[in-house]
């Protein structure tokens, strides 16, 4: 993947003199201060992020907290008061204004909160817009336009006037109309904030249907965390204007840096958000097949454990003998083989924890956790999965990775 | 010890100078915007004229209909049948000429200050004084150098309703133009567009319901300046009432005085018209 937009020091400050405030930041003066004593506003501050080609880039924050103005930073509708923001490693900060033309009409596209729709025209022609400034033929334009409106579901709306049309109606309008100048970067200005909950989630559900055919880079703002997680593939959080952590959404729940971003991750459903291979152990208890039934009970008689998993040489899942198994299999002078059960539950790596829960309950041993070829990666114990959805705070931090530590080989598994 | 000491700073002497230096060295020009002003308003007053009165009653009508309903439809052409049988059809026409032509020019100056009001607010704060003035500055004070430039007669009376007229579309076309949602502006810029393509596009656009009130109202200003307007020789329906003021003329005074009365109404619910049109679809409803 490669780099689509680093932002470098990026300050914003509004005000009648902004570079004369950044001095009293680096000292480390508050945004209330300066504000009471300059007047000025600290919009962002000293932001650095790399955003990846393709990815879906939440900027989250309370409001005030600046996303909204870094946003905007990233076609120029806020000039940054210092630092740069290189896209395609182009420094747009200085961009004259031609270049800055050229690269809003075909290279950023934006949607905003409140839709930011031409009342004055019809849905069909809100859409090309950008296809009208870029000067474009009638019938040009009116195809591509046709097409977009398609892709958001919003055929036989054409001529209609935005205000006839529902809110999430109105915001599929801005969705096609920004997609419409085929932009590598969509920029996403809490687009559906403005929406009741069922739409919203709907509208959700659609933006990721988009990206997948599309694979745009979008940058996405919002103050929801369930909203951030669902659709981002990483996240910033920001408080006052300052970028407090980057990290894919199970980072930030994992390994959350500051009690700010503990305190903004406490309501999100987990299970929704952790991966099987964010709450895996490592699997003590997995053996070469061809090894034979003496060392698989060494094995368990070292661990103290009751089952082993048996995988070929390639780290291939075959199956699982139990202590009992392989005892009786001793005593009758049976092979591994002949002892083994293959009623093993597995989960692929990327699977939600809502998604595996119930076949722990079911399952008797562990749930191997193996990739698309079978290979083993890890295993899931019942425990694993209630400590992953109790969330962290920060004096529990360590028992809870005991708990996912090399307790493996204490858990007795029983048949 | 009370009294305002003796200082005389003689502002009004100065204007006179300045007034009496434009009407030497400039008369050319108002000779020349006379021509043009008057051939023009002849114009328009011999087209209306050779209009059968029956064409514009049926045009009026349809308007109305269209605009606002039929019934406005039917009470104006009533009141365009009322004023022929007033026996002062010609004055009306020459009234109609004069507003024509006084709003067309009101617009085709204050459309153009409004938007740089709107863009510089320099020029915004400089000029607003200036329109408070011709708000408020009594009529009467600024008919008296207009007819130094021309000879009395429909011009000075065009110049004079200009000047009362314009202010208010130049304030609505900037307020309309500022008011714009800032997210539509925003979202017109991200994609591009140039200062023009967004004026044009965008800003005027969105503005123009607002920009309707404005013109509607000029409309109307210019409508009561036809009466103070034949104080300096403007012919139609004020030098009727003008005339029967002189003569102490009852009859004649309320039927041109209710003739200039039809005439805003028709010319209000029209222009008001134009603008609800606008309005429904022109404005999200948020």
């Amino acid at each position: 993947m490669t780099v689509k937009i680093k932002v470098e020091n990026v300050t914003k400050i509004f005000g009648p003199r902004p570079k004369k405030v950044i001095p009293m930041i680096e000292k480390g003066a508050s945004k209330r201060d300066i504000l009471e004593k300059t007047g000025h506003t600290v919009g962002v501050y000293n932001a650095n992020m790399e955003i990846m080609e393709g990815e879906t880039f939440v900027i989250m924050g309370l409001s005030g907290s600046g996303k909204s103005t870094l946003i905007r930073c990233f076609n120029l509708l806020n000039k940054p008061t210092s630092g740069a923001i290189y896209v395609d490693g182009e420094n747009i900060v200085n961009y004259n204004k031609e270049q800055l033309k050229f690269f809003r009409q075909k290279k950023v596209a934006m949607v905003f909160q409140h839709f930011g729709l031409f009342s004055h025209r019809t849905v069909i022609e809100n859409i090309e817009y950008g296809l009208e400034i870029r000067g474009l033929s009638k019938s040009e334009r009116r195809d591509i336009a046709q097409k977009h409106i398609n892709t958001v579901g919003l055929k036989g709306y054409e001529n209609q006037y935005p205000d006839e049309l529902s809110g999430g109606m109105r915001q599929r309008v801005g969705i096609a109309r920004a997609l419409t100048n085929d932009p590598d970067i969509l920029l996403m200005d809490e687009p559906f904030s403005a929406l009741d909950p069922l739409i919203r989630r709907e509208m959700q559900m659609e933006l990721l249907d988009i990206q997948t055919r599309l694979q745009k880079t979008i940058i996405f703002i919002t103050h929801d965390v369930n909203e951030a997680f669902r659709i981002g593939d990483r996240v910033a959080v920001m408080k006052d204007g300052h970028v407090e952590q980057i990290g894919t959404p199970e980072e930030l729940l994992e390994t959350p840096a500051n009690d700010y971003i503990i305190d903004f991750t406490r309501e999100i459903d987990r299970s929704k958000v952790l991966q099987a291979m964010n709450i895996m152990s490592k699997p003590l208890s997995v053996m070469n097949g061809k090894d034979g039934l003496h060392v698989a009970i060494k094995n368990m008689e070292e661990h103290g454990i009751s089952s082993v998993f048996i995988t070929n040489r390639e780290r291939q899942l075959l199956g699982l003998v139990t202590i009992d198994g392989a005892i009786e299999g001793v005593k009758k002078k049976k092979t591994l083989e002949e002892v083994m059960t293959t009623d093993v539950l597995t989960a692929n790596p990327e699977e939600y924890v809502q998604d595996i829960i119930p076949r722990v309950l079911v399952s008797k041993y562990p749930l191997v956790v193996v990739d698309e070829t079978n290979r083993i990666e890890g295993i899931i114990l019942r425990v694993h999965v209630l400590s992953s959805i109790i969330s962290h705070s920060a004096d529990d931090e360590e028992e809870g990775d005991e708990i996912l530590g090399p307790s493996v080989e204490t858990v007795e598994i029983t048949e | 010890m009370n009294e305002f000491p003796n200082i005389r700073i003689p502002i009004g002497d100065y204007v006179e100078k300045f007034i009496d230096f434009l009407a030497m060295n400039f008369g050319w020009l108002f000779d020349f915007i006379f021509t043009i002003a008057s051939t023009t308003i002849r114009t328009i007053e011999t087209a209306l004229l050779a209009t059968p009165w029956w064409a514009i009653m049926i045009v009026v009508f349809l308007l109305g209909w269209y605009l606002n309903s039929i019934l406005n439809g039917i009470m104006f052409a009533a009141f365009i049948f009322l004023i022929g049988s007033f026996n002062l059809w010609e004055d009306t026409m020459t009234t109609v000429a004069i507003i024509v032509i006084s709003v067309v020019l009101s617009l085709a100056i204050g459309i153009p200050v409004g938007i740089l009001m709107a863009f510089s607010k320099t020029f915004s704060v400089i000029i607003r004084p200036l329109l408070d003035a011709m708000q408020t500055m009594p009529t009467f004070v600024y008919l008296i150098p207009v007819i130094f430039f021309f000879p009395l007669g429909n011009v000075p009376a065009i110049i004079a309703t200009i000047i009362y007229a314009l202010p208010p579309v130049i304030r609505l076309t900037e307020l309309g133009i500022r008011n714009v949602d800032s997210e539509v502006i925003e979202s017109a810029e991200c994609f591009g567009s140039s200062r023009n393509q967004m004026l044009v596009k965008v800003q005027l656009p969105q503005a123009l319901p607002t920009m309707m009130a404005g013109i509607n109202q000029t409309t109307m200003m210019a409508l009561s300046m036809a009466v103070v307007g034949s104080m300096v020789g403007a012919h139609g329906l004020g030098e009727r009432v003008l005339f029967s003021i002189n003569q102490i003329n009852i009859s004649l005074g309320f039927e041109a005085g209710i003739s200039i009365v039809f005439l805003a109404i028709i010319i209000d619910r029209l222009t008001n018209g134009v603008a609800d049109r606008l309005q429904s679809t022109g404005r999200r409803s948020a």
